[in-house]
C-alpha cells in the first residue's frame, strides 16, 4: 500500500503545482480529496488491513491527507491573490473625479450661536424658558423699573402695535429678552436658574450695525445667597468657553434700571487684541453683555422676597458674537438669506 | 457730555494722564467714548502780538505784519484782511505742522520767498490750526493771551467725551465729573466760590411767584439782575461752551448755559420787562394753548404740559424751551433768572410730544434735585453781575412746595458682603461713601446710617450704596466664584427638543436654514393669493412702522421664503432647498397674539448639483412629499395625505398633511400665478407644517416591537385599475389583511399594453406571521382574498 500512496502523492502534488484557475483546482480537490478519491478509499479500507500494516499505512495516509489539504489551501490563497492583482490592474478609476454630490444643509449661523450658548449655560445648570415676541408694556418696561417717561425707554426705540388690551395697556414688540426675565420672576418659584433666548425688535433704520430684528439671550438665577461674585464667575465661564481661555475679560460698572449693581462685560477686541482699532472704537475692548444683581424692586414686583433671595441677571446680544468671531462687517447679511453668505457657516 | 480737562482742573487737582482718567471713569460707570486733543500738533506755535503791519512791495493783497514773540520779532508775509496792530495772534515758526488752508493736508512749515519777500513763519488761521474751517481771517486771541507762550499751553485742551447713563443727571456737569474723579483718585474738590453784592429793593417787591401745579414743579427760584448790558460773552467762556458743543449767543444766555454745564442745573433768563404783571405762574398749559418757542416755531400745547406764564400768557415751556415773547434781546436791561425743579416724567413727555429735545430737558428728565436750584441760581447771578455789569436785587425768590426730608439708608458690612461676595470693612465703606459726598453716621455696632448728598437722586436703597462701594473700589476687586447652590429642577418645554430634531433632520436632507424678519407687508402677503381676495383675518399692524415693507407681523412664513428663492436664483444654478422654523403671529381679541411655530420648506431646481454623475432631473412634488414623509417618520408620527385646496398651491398638485384627524400642513407645487407674482420662473415646491400643533403627536409614548422571529414571504402583483383609483385606496385594502406586513409600490405605468383610461400599479407585498413560518398555501389564500376584494371594490384586475 505504501508505494501506492507515494505514487499518489507525487502525482497529486505535480498536478497541483501546474493549476492556475479555480475550476481546475476544484476538480483536483474532488480527484484527490473528494469522497470518491483514492485517498478516501484507502482511508476507509484501513479497517480491513492487518494491525501492523494498518498502523503504518494509516499514519502515512493521514499525513498525506493533511499535506494535500494544506497544498489546496495554499493554492486557493495564491489563486485569490493572483485574481485580485489582475482585477486591480484592470478596474482602475480616476480617484480625482468628484464624488456623487449630496445636498448639504446648514443651520443658520444665529441658530448655531444660540445653540452653542445654550449648551454652555446648560452645563452650568441653566434651563431654557421662552416668552412671546409680542409683549405687554408691563413685562418689557414697567416690571423692570422702566415706567412711562423713563429716559431708559429712549435708548430702546420701540415698535408698538395698533392692538391694545381692554385696559389700554400697550402691546409692543419686545425690545429685549429681559421681558422674559420679568415673566420668569413672576411665574416661577425660587430656586431659579434659566436662560431666555429669543428675537427682539427695535424701531430703527437698518444699516451695517443695526437691524430692526435681532436675537438676545437673557438669563436669571434666583436663590438664597447668590452674589455678584457668582455673577462674575458664571459670565467669566461663558466668555472663557465661547471666546477661549486667553481672551481677556473686563467687568465695569454700567446702568440698567432692573439691576443694581449694574455690570457691563467686555472682552479684549478680537480684531486688534486690545491695541485699539476701528472695530472696538480704539478702546481695545468690545462690550459683550449687560448684567447685574437683579433689583430688589423687580424681585418684589414678581412676588419674590428680596430679603430672602438674591438674584443675578444678564443679557447677551447674539449677532455681535458671530460677527466678531468671523469678521462679519454687516449685520444685515444674517437676514439677507443670501446662500453665498449662509453656506460659509 | 463733553468735558474739557482744563475746565475740570478748576475744581480738582488732576494728576492722572487723560487716558488713565478716561479708563478710571469708564470702569466706574461713566464710559469715555473718546478723547479729543486740541493742539496736539502745535509744537512750534506760540502766542504773538502784532506790533506793525506794512504793505507788501509787490502785491496789493499781501501785507507784512511784524509779530512780537517775547524774545524776538518776526516779519512775515500774510494775506489775511484782519491784521491789526495790538492784536494777539497764533504765530507758527518754521517747522510747525499746520493744515494747508487750500489742500487740507498736514504740512510742515518751511521758509519761503513770497513775491520776492522772505517769510520765515506764519500768522495762523483757525483752519491752519485745525480748530475750525475758517481760513478767511487769522485767529485773533483774547488780549490776555501771554506773548511768547506756547499756543498749546494757552489754547490747547483735552476733551473727554463721556457717555453718562440715564441715572446720573449729576454727571451731566463738570462739577459732577470732578466729584467722581475726586472719589476715584482721592484728590480734593474745590467747588466754585460764590459771592456778589445785592442792592435794594428786594426781589420780593419786584416779582411774585406762584406754583399752581406743585406736582409738576417742586421748587421755583428766581433772581433779578437789572442794568445789564447785552454783549458777547468773554472769549474763555465762549471757548468752553464751544468745546462742550454749545453755540455762544450773548453774555446772558451764555452764562445760563455755562452754569448748566458747570453745575448741571438748567437755567432760564427772561427779559424782566416782558413779564406782564411782574408775576410768574407755573401752571399746566391750557389745552391747545399756543406759544412760539425760542427757535421761532409755533407750538400747540396740551393740558399735560407745564408752562411758565405771566399774568397774561405762557412765556416758556417749562424745562424744555423758553418763549420768544420773553426772550433776552440786545435791548434787554433787566434779567429775571429762573432756576427750577420739574417733574422728570412730565418734562420727558413734553419734550417727546413736541419733538423738542434740549440740553435742559435732557437734564430735567433725568431728575434734577430741588436743592441744586439755589447754588446754581447764585452762581449764574454772580457771573451776570460780573460779566454783564448788572445790579442784583436783594434776595432770591424761592417757592418750594415739594420739600422732602432726605431718608437715611441703613447699611452694614455684612449686607455688602452678602451681595458682592467679598468683604469690605465698615471703614472702607464709610471712606468711599464720604469721598462721594455721602454722610455716614453710626447706627449700631455694625450698621451705619447713610444720607446721600442732594445731587444723588439716584440713591434710594442699600443696594445703590453697595454699588457705589463696588464701583469706586473697582469691579475687579470682586472675586469670581461659581454658583454653589443645588441645581434647580428644570422643566424644558418639549417644543425646544422638537425644534432641534426638525432642524437637524432638515439639514440632513440638505436644506439650508434661513431666518427672516417677522415683519412684512400686505403687498407681500397678497402675492400669495392667485386671485385678489381680502386677507382674512387682517394681520397685526404696527402703530409706528419704520418702513412700508415692515408694517405687519407675518401670519405665514411662505412669502419670505419665496422672495429668498427669487433673490438667490440670480446667482444659484443648482437646486435650492430652504427652510425656516419660526413663529407666525395671529390676532387674538383683547390679548397678546397667538404665536404658533411653523415649519416652511421650499425646494426648486435640479435634484442633484450639476456634476458628471447627475442626469439634470428636476425636483418635483414627490421630492417635497418625501421630505415631509421622512421628517414625520423620524419624529415617529404617522401621517396621511388628502386632497387639499390651499389657494397658494397648484390646484391639482397639493396635499393636506393629516395627522390623527387633524390637517397640520400642506405640501405641493406653488401655484403658477403665485410663482409669477414672486418673479419665480421655475416650478417650486413648498411644504408647511404647524409645529406647535404637531407637538402632542410627537410626545405619544412609544412601545418596542419585537424583531420578527419567522421569515417573511414576498409576492409581487401588478394590477390594472381605472385612472381614477388612487394608490392610497389600493394600499388601504391590502393593508386591511392581518398577515400583510408591508406593501410597497414599485411601478406606476400607463401607455402601451394598458387599456385607455386605465393604469398599471405594481406592488410588492410582504407577508409575515409573528407565530409561525407561513406556508405557500396560507399566503396564496390571503392573496386570493386580497385580489377578490380589490376587484369587487376598485374593479382591479390582475395584469396578465
Amino acid at each position: 500500500m505504501l508505494p501506492q500512496l507515494e505514487e499518489l502523492r507525487s502525482k497529486a502534488l505535480q498536478e497541483l503545482a501546474s493549476i492556475d484557475d479555480a475550476r481546475e483546482l476544484e476538480s483536483w480537490r474532488v480527484r484527490y480529496l473528494g469522497k470518491k478519491s483514492k485517498l478516501t478509499t484507502i482511508l476507509r479500507s484501513l479497517a480491513t488491513l492487518p494491525l501492523e500494516e494498518r498502523r503504518t499505512v494509516g499514519a502515512r495516509a493521514n499525513e498525506l491527507k493533511t499535506e494535500l489539504e494544506n497544498g489546496l489551501r495554499q493554492k486557493e490563497e495564491a489563486l485569490r491573490e493572483a485574481e485580485l492583482a489582475k482585477g486591480a490592474k484592470q478596474e482602475t478609476i480616476d480617484i480625482t473625479l468628484p464624488g456623487r454630490p449630496l445636498p448639504i444643509g446648514r443651520l443658520h449661523p444665529i441658530t448655531q450661536t444660540l445653540n452653542e450658548i445654550c449648551e454652555i449655560f446648560a452645563s452650568m445648570g441653566f434651563g431654557i424658558v421662552e416668552g412671546p415676541d409680542v409683549e405687554w408694556d408691563y413685562y418689557n418696561f414697567e416690571a423692570l423699573n422702566i415706567p412711562q417717561e423713563h429716559p431708559a425707554r429712549d435708548t430702546m426705540s420701540t415698535c408698538w402695535l395698533e392692538q391694545q388690551k381692554s385696559d389700554k395697556q400697550a402691546m409692543l414688540l419686545r425690545t429685549h429678552t429681559t421681558a422674559v426675565t420679568a415673566r420668569v420672576i413672576e411665574s416661577m418659584e425660587p430656586p431659579i436658574r434659566v436662560i431666555e433666548p429669543g428675537k427682539v425688535y427695535r424701531y430703527e433704520a437698518s444699516d451695517a450695525t443695526h437691524v430692526p430684528m435681532f436675537h438676545q439671550i437673557d438669563g436669571v438665577a434666583v436663590d438664597k445667597g447668590i452674589t455678584m461674585a457668582d455673577l462674575k464667575g458664571t459670565l467669566y465661564e461663558f466668555a472663557r468657553r465661547f471666546f477661549g481661555e486667553e481672551r481677556k475679560v473686563r467687568f465695569r460698572c454700567d446702568y440698567f434700571p432692573f439691576v443694581e449693581p449694574g455690570v457691563e462685560m467686555a472682552i479684549e477686541c478680537l480684531v486688534c487684541n486690545g491695541r485699539g482699532c476701528r472695530v472696538c472704537g480704539q478702546s481695545g475692548w468690545i462690550e459683550i453683555l449687560g448684567a447685574g444683581m437683579t433689583h430688589p424692586q423687580v424681585l418684589e414686583r414678581g412676588g419674590i422676597d428680596p430679603e430672602v433671595y438674591q438674584s443675578f441677571a444678564f443679557g447677551i446680544g447674539i449677532e455681535r458674537l458671530p460677527m466678531l468671531r468671523y469678521g462679519i462687517d454687516d449685520i444685515r447679511l444674517f437676514y439677507s438669506s443670501d446662500l453665498r453668505f449662509l453656506r460659509q457657516f | 457730555m463733553k468735558v474739557p480737562l482744563k475746565w475740570l482742573k478748576e475744581y480738582i487737582d488732576l494728576t492722572l494722564p487723560p487716558a488713565e482718567l478716561a479708563e478710571k471713569l469708564t470702569m466706574a460707570g461713566i464710559e469715555a467714548g473718546g478723547i479729543e486733543v486740541i493742539g496736539e500738533r502745535w509744537d512750534n506755535v506760540v502766542v504773538g502780538e502784532i506790533v506793525a503791519v506794512k504793505p507788501h512791495p509787490n502785491a496789493d493783497r499781501l501785507r507784512l505784519p511784524t509779530v512780537d514773540l517775547g524774545t524776538e520779532q518776526q516779519t512775515v508775509v500774510c494775506g489775511a484782511p484782519n491784521l491789526r496792530v495790538g492784536d494777539k495772534v497764533a504765530f507758527a515758526r518754521v517747522g510747525a505742522e499746520l493744515i494747508d488752508g487750500h489742500t487740507g493736508q498736514l504740512t510742515r512749515l518751511k521758509p519761503a520767498k513770497i513775491r520776492g519777500v522772505e517769510s520765515s513763519g506764519m500768522v495762523c488761521s483757525e483752519k491752519e490750526l485745525g480748530i475750525s474751517d475758517n481760513h478767511q481771517e487769522i485767529l485773533v486771541l483774547p488780549p490776555d493771551a501771554p506773548v511768547g507762550a506756547p499756543l498749546a499751553e494757552y489754547l490747547g485742551d483735552v476733551i473727554l467725551d463721556l457717555e453718562v447713563t440715564p441715572n446720573r443727571a449729576d454727571c451731566l456737569s463738570i462739577i459732577g465729573i470732578a466729584r467722581e474723579v475726586a472719589a476715584l483718585t482721592g484728590q480734593s474738590l474745590h467747588p466754585p466760590k460764590v459771592s456778589y453784592e445785592e442792592s435794594p429793593p428786594p426781589i420780593a417787591e419786584q416779582v411774585a411767584i406762584e406754583i399752581a401745579d406743585p406736582d409738576l414743579c417742586p421748587r421755583y427760584c428766581a433772581s433779578l439782575i437789572t442794568g445789564v448790558k447785552i454783549a458777547e460773552s468773554p472769549q474763555w467762556m465762549q471757548r468752553r461752551l464751544l468745546a462742550c458743543g454749545m453755540r455762544p449767543i450773548n453774555n446772558i444766555v451764555d452764562i445760563t448755559n455755562y452754569v448748566m454745564l458747570e453745575l448741571g442745573q438748567p437755567l432760564h433768563a427772561f427779559d424782566y420787562e416782558k413779564i406782564m404783571g411782574r408775576k410768574i405762574i407755573v401752571r399746566r398749559a391750557e389745552e391747545g394753548e399756543i406759544i412760539v418757542s425760542l427757535d421761532g416755531v409755533e407750538r400747540t400745547l396740551s393740558h399735560d404740559m407745564l408752562v411758565i406764564a405771566d399774568e397774561v400768557r405762557a412765556v416758556a415751556i417749562a424745562g424744555v424751551m423758553g418763549g420768544a415773547n420773553s426772550e433776552v434781546t440786545e435791548e434787554t436791561t433787566s434779567i429775571l433768572l429762573e432756576a427750577a425743579s420739574f417733574n422728570p416724567a412730565s418734562i420727558h413727555h413734553t419734550s417727546r410730544s413736541l419733538s423738542l429735545p434740549s440740553e435742559a430737558s435732557m437734564r430735567f428728565e433725568r431728575g434734577i434735585r430741588p436743592e441744586l436750584t439755589i447754588p446754581a441760581l447764585k452762581r449764574a447771578t454772580q457771573l451776570m453781575a460780573e460779566l454783564a455789569g448788572g445790579k442784583v436785587a436783594q434776595g432770591v425768590a424761592d417757592v418750594y412746595p415739594g420739600r422732602r426730608k432726605p431718608k437715611p439708608i441703613r447699611l452694614s458690612a455684612e449686607k455688602t458682603k452678602a451681595l458682592l461676595g467679598v468683604e469690605f470693612s465698615l471703614e472702607q465703606i464709610v471712606s468711599t461713601l464720604t469721598s462721594l459726598g455721602f454722610e455716614c453716621q453710626p447706627a449700631s455696632a455694625d450698621e451705619i446710617q447713610v444720607t446721600p448728598p442732594y445731587w444723588r437722586g439716584d440713591i434710594q436703597q442699600a443696594v445703590d450704596l453697595i454699588e457705589e462701594v463696588a464701583r469706586i473700589a473697582g469691579y475687579d476687586k470682586i472675586p469670581t466664584t461659581m454658583l454653589s447652590q443645588p441645581l434647580p429642577r428644570q422643566n424644558p418645554a418639549p417644543i425646544i427638543g422638537l425644534r432641534q430634531k426638525i432642524r437637524n433632520s432638515l439639514i440632513g436632507y440638505g436644506f439650508q436654514e434661513v431666518i427672516t424678519y417677522s415683519l412684512t407687508s400686505l403687498e407681500m402677503l397678497r402675492k400669495l393669493r392667485p386671485e385678489a381676495q381680502p386677507l382674512e383675518p387682517t394681520p397685526l399692524r404696527l402703530a409706528n412702522p419704520m418702513t412700508a415693507d415692515q408694517e405687519y407681523l407675518r401670519p405665514t412664513l411662505r412669502a419670505n421664503l419665496l422672495a429668498i428663492l427669487e433673490a438667490n436664483r440670480r446667482h444659484e444654478e443648482d437646486g435650492i432647498r430652504l427652510f425656516e422654523l419660526g413663529k407666525v403671529y395671529l390676532v387674538r381679541e383683547g390679548d397678546l397674539p397667538d404665536e404658533p411655530e411653523v415649519l416652511c420648506g421650499l425646494l426648486s431646481g435640479t435634484r442633484e448639483e450639476k456634476s458628471w454623475h447627475g442626469d439634470g432631473s428636476l425636483l418635483d412634488f414627490f421630492d417635497a412629499k418625501g421630505v415631509v414623509e421622512g421628517l414625520l417618520a423620524k419624529l415617529g408620527v404617522a401621517a396621511s395625505f388628502e386632497p387639499s385646496d390651499d389657494a397658494s398651491f397648484h390646484p391639482l398638485k397639493q396635499a393636506a398633511i393629516v395627522i390623527g384627524d387633524r390637517r397640520l400642513g400642506v405640501v405641493g407645487e406653488l401655484h403658477p400665478k403665485v410663482a409669477a407674482a414672486f418673479d419665480i420662473s421655475e416650478p417650486a415646491y413648498l411644504f408647511e407644517i404647524r409645529v406647535t400643533d404637531l407637538l402632542p403627536f410627537t410626545l405619544e409614548h412609544k412601545m418596542f416591537q419585537p424583531i420578527p422571529r419567522f421569515p417573511p414571504t414576498v409576492r409581487d402583483i401588478a394590477l390594472i385599475v381605472d385612472n381614477g383609483v388612487s394608490h392610497q385606496q389600493v394600499v388601504d385594502i391590502i393593508k386591511g389583511f392581518s398577515l400583510v406586513k408591508q406593501v410597497t409600490i414599485f411601478d406606476v405605468y400607463s401607455g402601451k399594453q394598458v387599456p385607455e383610461g386605465k393604469k398599471s400599479l405594481a406592488y410588492r407585498i410582504t407577508y409575515q406571521s409573528p407565530t409561525h413560518t407561513l406556508t405557500d398555501e396560507e399566503v396564496n389564500k390571503v392573496q386570493e382574498q386580497i385580489l377578490r376584494k380589490l376587484s369587487q371594490q376598485l374593479g382591479a384586475t390582475l395584469r396578465g
